[in-house]
């Protein structure tokens, strides 16, 4: 145990192997800028809506209906005379709200039930994967029409219920990655260090999986903004007056021809949303990708 | 085999009477310089080593001679090939690949890799033979592929050719590797750790293949490994790398009986797992590897180096045999041990003794 | 000193391969068939043999990561075959594993203090910073190791950290897994040494597995090898490779290429001769198998 493992002549401590063979640098490869300035827009959107609006959007301004686009309202007013932009700008924290609550409630009970499924025994993630096929069954939009009904539509019965539709994609997720992360050599080290099932899962599975949920999520984000527009467009979602994109789509539909700017903006919104959340993903699987990781 | 170095090359013609030329080889990525100043060539038929470790630059400059460098890295310098008029080095993928399975060819370490799942494999050896024209169809093609399984000792090659890769053990696919790579009597071969990835008695049978293959042929054999016995076991003459250049070379014998270069020195000891201290232990060099690209500045070697002085803060010279004792240059000497073929770059190389 | 630690008798280890006919029955592959011995405290035990030889699985039977099909194994006179996970903690407080694979047998999401004191933990024993640093100093770490993660460090460098790991607990035995074969020579000669002096340090027992005779031959006072799944020679380390007895052990001690005979002249070719000299193996019913 002789051997001098500082470097000498000056060279310094060990440093972290350069990425020689990594095919291109993908810190912040173009999905990921471009996703990433989309969704601060819509972020930063909703965020100010908090803080100051042109208009009340709610209000209705009757005099000023089917106002064009002018110094004083810069998308003009829909048929009620509320000024677009400051819905637009109201209408992003919805968006933002049900992303998030629906992605939430799908991760907080689907990452747990695929992680289980993944160390348990084969019987246990038979029946757990059965169960989680059956929940697949259900369409989002399905259920939430069935809460609507039993519930009366809301906002909150629209995010309960692209919440619950979305587990399944998350636990299946869950569930092959930590079947992955199951197969390496230092589970094995775990085990032979007498470490339990469940403790394996958290301190092993849960963080080698969180790049992939990650990306899931910012997926699972854009697919839920666009079946809360849905939804809303249906009248199954956000109840007026409150905005949002989805159901100020429903409301231009009568105008197309008249007035098809009601309808470009709030499409234009919600592509913004979606293709941003998307581009995230795509953006930062690329850069969890173990396959690129630095070799030596 | 010429010298290499910045200074002092003697100037052969490209691809005079060798069957592999290679000057001044740069390899780089971004700022990093992974394989600095290679240069040596092949005789027609002369079977080369390239030692190196992890991280000594051995497989970016066998890939860098097949063009096959990943995107990002960087070749510079020259390489001839028998038989390509043109320097491969900054070819179009189109001349590249004219030259690749024909003038020149590869073996890699995993044949499973190397070969298409989905085709059998006598067709795979037909491919490669019809590609470069040497058949005129694809029936006759087929008999020749047949025949190139049978030189490898394929059992039953007409059965064989018919066997999908994953049909076939190790050994085997590797073997129908090596008849890919020499059905066109290539000029130069070039294999990279072929049978480290086999068992040992089948790497015995794997080499005896890989020798007779290229001495039927008169084909030129550069063949890279980290296993000292492997190449002393097949080659005549071998390189030594080490941080992306070459710090030693000779004939088999000679490097490896009477080393001049520390390194060489270092990876003899440690490699012989009979001989050791008298507590017991292996002898070792110290420290570790520096990561790639970022060896010292002047000599590579001289942060791991019991004989390193503030002189070696400098690129050490080639120092060639010849030089040394002052004997009359022979560009091209026809023995092994010819003076010109012994180098190494060390500022304080070991004394010529011999060794027991 | 005569009760061996570890005594395996009649070990099988069979696989069902999943159906690829409604016809015909499932194959099913042997991956280790009747295997007995006996390894006493302190010895220095090798296991050799190539792929698909059941070295690998053997050992996993060893540490009780697997179970065999039949046949049983004890460690320190009780039988540690098909019990329970709840019931294995002694053997999981004396008997620790050191991997193949530099690279997949660390957690590349753990720091490299929590994953050498991984066994601490999973033991409930106390953990402590000058534990740690005892330990990374006895593999020759620096003490700056244990912040960082193992991608910042080269092959040698994570087959120490893995070291350290199985010695956390002061463990009585300790299985090492071809520890050396992923690794370059020269670091080679350095983790042999390492692991010798340790052994010798905390007097372990050792049972070392490799494909590589020449480096079992240099670390191990006893040698076993193995063929197909069966053990085909036992013995101290000298008789075994310089008058083996078994065909396969003879193919084996020839093909190995080595300096010295290669100095003296044999090349590729004497070699292939050597080993179709040393003689086939009448129970060999397979060919060439990729590693």
């Amino acid at each position: 145990m002789s051997e001098r493992m500082d470097a000498l002549a000056g060279l310094g401590p060990p440093e972290p192997a350069p990425a020689v063979l990594r095919r291109r640098d993908l810190r912040l490869n173009p999905s990921l800028v471009i996703g990433g300035i989309l969704v601060t827009l819509v972020i930063g959107a909703a965020l100010l809506s908090f803080v100051w609006t042109p208009y009340d959007p709610v209000r209705i301004d009757a005099a000023n209906r089917l106002a064009g686009y002018s110094g004083d309202h810069l998308l003009g007013t829909d048929k009620f005379g509320r000024d677009v932009f400051s819905q637009l700008l109201v209408g992003a924290r919805t968006t933002l709200f049900v992303g998030i609550v629906a992605v939430g409630i799908a991760a907080v009970i689907g990452v747990p039930v695929g992680i289980f499924a993944g160390i348990g025994a084969r019987w246990a993630s038979e029946i757990v994967m059965r169960l989680n096929d059956l929940l697949l069954a259900f369409p989002a939009l399905l259920m939430a029409i069935m809460f609507a009904a039993v519930y009366g539509p809301s906002t909150l019965t629209a995010m309960v219920a692209i919440g619950i539709a979305t587990v399944p994609a998350f636990a299946r997720l869950a569930r092959s990655g930590t079947l992955q992360v199951m197969s390496s050599e230092y589970i094995l080290a775990a085990r032979a260090a007498g470490r339990r099932r469940i403790a394996i899962g958290v301190r092993h599975a849960l963080p080698n999986i969180a790049g992939l949920v990650i990306v899931q999520s910012s997926v699972a984000f854009a697919i839920a903004i666009l079946a809360e527009a849905a939804l809303s467009f249906l009248g199954f979602g956000t109840r007026p007056p409150t905005p949002s994109w989805g159901r100020m789509l429903q409301e231009s539909q009568e105008l197309l021809h008249s007035a098809p700017r009601l309808a470009l903006w709030p499409g234009v919104a919600i592509a913004v949303a979606v293709l941003g959340f998307n581009l995230l993903g795509d953006g930062l699987r690329d850069r969890f990708d173990p396959r690129l990781e630095v070799r030596r | 085999m010429s010298n290499p170095s910045a200074a002092g090359v003697s100037d052969l013609a490209p691809a005079g009477g060798d069957a592999l030329n290679v000057r001044g080889l740069q390899v780089t990525t971004g700022r990093l310089r992974l394989v600095s100043d290679v240069s040596f060539s092949l005789a027609p038929g002369e079977r080369v080593g390239l030692i190196g470790e992890s991280g000594s630059g051995k497989s970016l400059t066998a890939l860098a001679l097949m063009g096959l460098l990943p995107e990002g890295v960087h070749a510079d310098g020259s390489v001839r090939v028998a038989g390509a008029g043109f320097d491969l080095i900054g070819a179009s993928e189109r001349q590249l690949s004219r030259v690749r399975g024909e003038q020149l060819a590869m073996v890699f370490q995993e044949p499973m890799t190397a070969l298409n799942p989905v085709m059998q494999v006598g067709d795979q050896v037909a491919e490669v033979i019809l590609l470069h024209g040497h058949q005129p169809d694809r029936r006759s093609a087929s008999r020749a592929a047949v025949e190139m399984l049978a030189r490898v000792r394929l059992p039953d090659p007409e059965a064989s050719a018919r066997a999908y890769p994953h049909q076939l053990s190790g050994g085997q696919r590797q073997r129908v590797v090596l008849a890919i790579a020499l059905a066109n009597d290539p000029a130069v071969l070039l294999c990279d750790e072929p049978t480290t990835a086999l068992d040992v008695t089948v790497q015995a049978h794997m080499l005896d293949l890989i020798l007779s293959g290229v001495t039927e042929r008169g084909t030129a054999l550069l063949f890279i490994t980290h296993d000292l016995a492997v190449v002393a076991t097949v080659c005549e003459r071998v390189l030594v790398m080490y941080g992306g250049r070459i710090i030693e070379a000779g004939s088999v014998h000679d490097v490896f009986t009477r080393p001049r270069h520390p390194y060489t020195r270092g990876l003899l000891d440690s490699s012989d797992l009979e001989a050791s201290d008298e507590t017991g232990r292996l002898r070792t060099i110290p420290g570790t590897v520096p990561a790639a690209g970022r060896f010292p500045s002047g000599c590579v070697f001289r942060n791991r180096c019991e004989r390193a002085t503030q002189q070696c803060v400098q690129l050490p010279r080639w120092e060639s045999a010849e030089a040394e004792r002052e004997r009359g240059a022979a560009t091209r000497p026809d023995d092994p041990e010819g003076a010109t073929a012994r180098g190494y770059a060390c500022w304080h190389p070991l004394e010529e003794r011999r060794d027991d | 000193m005569t009760e061996p630690i570890l005594r395996v008798r009649d070990v099988y280890r069979t696989y069902r391969r999943p159906r690829t006919s409604l016809r015909r029955p499932p194959t099913e592959v042997h991956a280790v068939r009747g295997v007995s011995f006996d390894i006493h405290h302190g010895q220095r035990f090798g296991l050799v043999g190539e792929s698909g030889s059941g070295k690998s699985t053997l050992i996993r039977m060893l540490a009780a990561l697997d179970h065999p099909t039949s046949g049983t194994i004890e460690f320190d006179g009780q039988l540690i075959s098909h019990r329970p996970e709840r019931r294995l903690g002694s053997l999981r407080r004396r008997l620790q594993v050191v991997f193949q694979d530099p690279m997949g047998s660390l957690d590349p999401r753990m720091r490299v203090r929590d994953i050498v004191a991984e066994p601490l933990v999973a033991q409930r024993q106390p953990r402590s910073a000058e534990r740690i640093a005892e330990l990374l100093g006895a593999v020759g770490l620096p003490l700056d190791a244990g912040d960082r993660y193992p991608h910042q460090f080269s092959g040698g460098q994570r087959q120490r950290i893995s070291i350290a790991r199985a010695l956390s607990i002061r463990p009585a035995v300790l299985v090492a897994d071809e520890p050396v074969s992923a690794l370059d020579v020269s670091v080679r000669a350095q983790i042999l040494n390492l692991l010798t002096d340790l052994v010798e340090a905390y007097a372990l027992t050792l049972v070392f597995v490799s494909h590589d005779l020449a480096v079992v031959r240099h670390v191990c006072d006893t040698i076993a090898v193995m063929h197909h799944g069966r053990l085909v020679e036992l013995g101290p380390t000298e008789q075994v490779y310089d008058r083996p007895e078994h065909p396969y052990t003879r193919r084996l001690v020839a093909a190995v290429p080595t300096l010295r005979r290669a100095l003296a002249g044999v090349g590729a070719v004497e070699l292939a001769s050597a080993v179709v000299a040393a003689g086939a193996d009448p129970t060999d019913t397979e060919e060439d198998e990729l590693r």
